[in-house]
């Protein structure tokens, strides 16, 4: 009962193929592909639209007031009144606009975001695109961001639009750096890029109760902090959202869109932050697995949306409770302490595979961990430097 | 590996490479170079080198692409439009494709169809690059490590 | 029905060819390195499609010298660019035809 359940979705797309059973092969792949792209689009969009309203419910409630409640039941179709209102505003080009760049950004940047959630697995037999390098897939087509947001900042021919592409790219960049260097323990310790690999690794209990999930490895658990965080910079959320730090520079990139184009862009951001949190649930929390072998009879997707959506809990309670850091903070931060922290884990993962990989190794690492941490603590101490900023501008 | 799929992906290569090669505007020419590279990597995966497409997407247009329109922006005082045109250039370059497609017709042993072959792993490449190549690889560490500090002290504003 | 090697190459030496232009008839600095990276990538092209049409496949010898050729060219755009800022600072002009002095 429970297998079944847990395969429904995958005997349910068996069952639309046998219909084109008689079919050449390349129509049933082709068949095959879209089912998986409507699943994707299906699923990811509905959550979109559910996370907007929800997100603006739990702001709400940490601001003390009451957030949107006045379409439907609690306001639950504030989405589809929002939706109505970006279609039929006005779409706006500004004259000396770049005409070309300035429309193909925004499908760009949504195109990229949709292709990176192609590679997660959602549950058992549940990855859309299989590929050897899924890990990689994944950042290559997350790094196509960087050009579109340079393309809607150029295509605008504004001040703030550029300012606003200049910053997130240099914010992009930087932690593009940590965020690849924390998967890399990970991949080292289970030899394969695949997600479905990665994932089926980390099944089974340590000491018959403890999940072997990443994230309980001291290294693993290093390494998931500074994913999320990187995670937060890649999808300019707070507090990393200076790009589009409204009391800054309006909007930042998006300055120039309107009605639909900017509702892409916004789509756009949120499905950055499904795919970079379901990463991060793939890598490090398991995936799709149960934590306690009691409740393994619960299906496999629910378990991977359960911690998909502790983890985008995570990013709107942090959005609700921190202010908006400074651009030459977030530059230190990534360059000081974010980059040799990353390169730590990926000592403290090979000292734990050397040392067995049991509770030895355990300590060893946490003790490799430790010692960065604090000599990088004492070496950035930043309590003495107060000092009147400096400028430096471009020439 | 299907001909549909090399002729739309050919097209599609050579007619971005073209307009990067010839757009006078520099940054819709910037965007083309990044659109060629895309196919190219189209290419790798048609040839089952998934690797190596994967590698030259995210080196190309997550890196270098990048690196170009920052430059573009950085040196904007300058014309924006690049007007002048050297057409023994164009001549010279048709020159030697012809002399190539006359070199690639005229060898009858390279009229040969693919293989079968075992899909090439990521495994394998690592494997290789870890045993027989690991010397090519320290190098290129290297190399990219000399480009690293090169470049920076190239862009350092000089001290008066 | 499938592509040939023969075909491959007439792209990559298309594509190649293509970079030549850049690289000989535009007279800005960026556009000669979009050049080059362009005849790069034919050449990279041309080692895929070898491998690929070999008769020993289990050896990624063209593979790896494709990856080998990437990193390099992107160590090579880097510093490129990196002097075109530095000339432009100087000179103020990204032309190439206008750097025609030896002294700094």
């Amino acid at each position: 009962m429970s297998a079944s359940l847990d395969q429904i979705f995958v005997s349910g797309k068996q069952w639309l193929l046998s219909w084109l059973a008689s079919a050449p092969e390349w129509v049933i792949q082709i068949a095959s592909s879209f089912i998986n792209i409507f699943a994707l689009l299906g699923v990811f969009l509905t959550l979109f639209a559910l996370m907007s309203v929800l997100e603006r419910k739990i702001l709400g409630r940490i601001q003390n007031r009451y957030g949107p409640n006045r379409v439907g039941p609690f306001g639950l179709f504030q989405p589809i009144a929002d939706g109505i209102k970006m279609l039929i505003k006005e779409d706006i080009v500004p004259a000396r606009a770049d005409k070309i760049v300035h429309f193909l950004a925004p499908v760009l940047i949504a195109a990229t975001a949709i292709l990176a959630l192609g590679i997660i697995p959602y549950g058992r037999d549940m990855t859309p695109f299989t590929i050897d390098g899924g890990i990689l897939f994944f950042f290559a087509v997350g790094s196509t961001t960087e050009l579109a947001v340079f393309m809607a900042g150029w295509g605008s021919n504004n001040k703030f639009s550029m300012l606003g592409a200049m910053r997130a790219i240099a914010q992009m960049i930087s932690y593009e750096l940590p965020l690849i260097i924390t998967v890399l323990p990970v991949v080292m310790v289970v030899g394969s890029l695949m997600p479905n690999t990665i994932v089926a690794a980390q099944g089974g209990y340590a000491l018959g109760f403890v999940p072997r999930w990443f994230v309980f490895t001291p290294w693993g658990a290093t390494a998931f902090i500074l994913f999320f965080v990187s995670g937060l910079v890649e999808s300019n959320r707070t507090p990393f959202d200076v790009p589009e730090g409204e009391s800054e520079i309006v909007a930042g990139h998006m300055t120039e869109y309107s009605g639909f184009k900017y509702a892409t862009f916004f789509m756009a951001e949120y499905i950055g932050m499904f795919a970079i949190t379901g990463l991060a649930t793939t890598l490090f929390l398991g995936g799709w697995h149960a934590p306690i072998r009691m409740l393994e009879f619960i299906p496999s997707y629910v378990w991977f949306f359960a911690k998909l959506s502790t983890l985008l809990l995570v990013y709107v309670w942090l959005r609700g409770t921190l202010p908006r850091t400074r651009v030459d903070q977030i530059m230190n931060f990534a360059w000081k302490f974010m980059l040799p922290m990353a390169f730590t884990c990926i000592v403290a993962a090979a000292v734990w595979h050397y040392a067995g990989r049991g509770p030895a190794g355990w300590l060893w690492s946490l003790a490799v961990i430790a010692a960065v941490y604090f000599t990088l603590s004492i070496l950035l101490d930043t309590r003495r430097k107060f000092a009147p900023r400096t400028y430096r501008f471009a020439e | 590996m299907n001909s549909v799929a090399f002729i739309v992906i050919a097209i599609f290569t050579l007619a971005a490479g073209l307009a990067a090669a010839t757009l006078q505007k520099l940054m819709h020419a910037a965007l083309s170079f990044a659109v060629t590279f895309v196919g190219i990597a189209a290419f790798f995966f048609l040839l089952g080198a998934e690797f190596v497409g994967l590698v030259q997407v995210f080196v190309y247009i997550g890196a270098v692409a990048v690196l170009i329109v920052f430059t573009i922006l950085l040196t904007r005082r300058d014309v924006e439009k690049d007007r002048m045109f050297n057409w023994s250039g164009v001549v010279i370059a048709i020159a030697v494709f012809g002399g190539l497609i006359w070199a690639i017709l005229k060898t009858q042993s390279l009229s040969v169809a693919a293989p079968e072959i075992p899909a090439l792993t990521v495994k394998r490449i690592g494997e290789v690059l870890m045993t027989n190549y690991v010397w090519p690889l320290q190098c290129v560490g290297l190399l990219l490590t000399a480009a690293l500090v090169g470049a920076l002290i190239l862009v350092m504003e000089e001290k008066q | 029905m499938s592509p040939t090697l023969q075909l491959f190459l007439i792209v990559s030496a298309a594509l190649f060819c293509i970079g030549l232009l850049a690289a000989l008839s535009r007279r800005h600095a960026i556009f000669i390195l979009i050049g080059i990276e362009m005849m790069l990538a034919g050449a990279n092209l041309n080692f895929i499609a070898f491998w690929r049409f070999s008769s020993e496949p289990h050896q990624p010898t063209g593979v790896m010298i494709a990856i080998f050729s990437i990193a390099i060219a992107a160590a090579e755009a880097a510093v490129g660019l990196a002097l075109v800022i530095s000339v432009y600072r100087h000179y103020r002009t990204t032309n190439v035809d206008q750097l025609d002095q030896l002294k700094g």
